[in-house]
């Protein structure tokens, strides 16, 4: 998995490309997100358009790290989900715990 | 292939995390000649993924001299999938549901669910002296088995 990182208006936007699966880019997520909460950064906005494949392990790591940036204080939303990882996602009513936008604007505009 | 032919594949990899893929490939690639659609094959290549992972990290726990086979075999339009590891073995009432409200933000425990969601049906036989098998069965012919549309 590779992740690139850059601010818009105090929103942190992370994309993410490759593989969340287990022992390959579900770690690296974990570190990515740890490493923008432990710098202050308390607006995290997930760009998943790049994302190829996410296992339980994926799935688990993006709750893990809702978490991590909620119990901070800040929030971590999702941007331009790929259909299988929505469906994932719908089906583990995860849906109901992540806010989801297909416009990058209007998810800058939400925090 | 035609669809409704007969086909038995079987494959033994190591505890590896890198050979869950191996196992994912071979599983599209029979659905897809069986004539099952991209979609279709995908969650049944997931089910396997998550069957090999579970194998791999909870059975063997990561012990790479420790084997994990997996038997794919289609008989007409029903595809039957055994994932078995060296492992003790565990209870399966004890696996709780992730669709519970207090399970929900867990970072884990989601893969059995989403074997079930995307087979018809999963079982597992344990032997006396340590191993574990699961068994997935699919009749292809059902459609394609995306997600949403069993939820």
């Amino acid at each position: 998995m590779k992740a690139t990182t850059r601010t818009v208006d105090d929103v942190e936007i992370i994309s993410l490309q490759g593989k969340i699966t287990i022992g390959s880019g579900d770690t690296q997520l974990r570190e990515v997100i740890s490493n923008a909460v432990n710098s202050g950064k308390n607006k995290i906005l997930l760009d998943l358009s790049g994302v190829t494949t996410i296992d339980s392990s994926g799935i688990g790591e993006l709750v893990g790290s809702y978490t991590t940036a909620t119990n901070r204080g800040g929030k971590l939303k999702l941007l331009h989900l790929p259909a299988k990882l929505n469906e994932l996602l719908h089906v583990t009513q995860l849906i109901t715990v992540f806010e989801v936008y297909e416009n990058e604007r209007e998810a800058i505009a939400s925090f | 292939m035609e669809r409704g032919d007969t086909e038995r594949i079987e494959i033994t990899i190591s505890s590896r995390f890198e050979n869950i893929e191996l196992v994912q490939v071979i599983a599209e690639h029979l659905c897809e000649n069986a004539g099952v659609d991209e979609d279709g094959s995908h969650w049944i290549g997931m089910a396997v993924r998550e069957a090999v992972a579970n194998a791999i990290k909870h059975g063997n726990k990561l012990d790479v001299r420790k084997k994990v086979n997996a038997t794919f075999e289609l008989q007409g339009f029903e595809l039957e999938i055994t994932i078995s590891d060296e492992g003790q073995g565990f209870d399966p009432e004890k696996v709780s549901d992730p669709l519970n409200p207090q399970n929900l933000m867990k970072t884990s425990g989601r893969g059995i669910f989403y074997m079930k969601t995307f087979m018809d049906q999963v079982s597992y036989s344990f032997e006396p002296g340590g191993g574990t098998s699961l068994i997935m069965t699919k009749n292809l012919a059902k459609g394609s088995g995306i997600a949403s549309t069993k939820a």
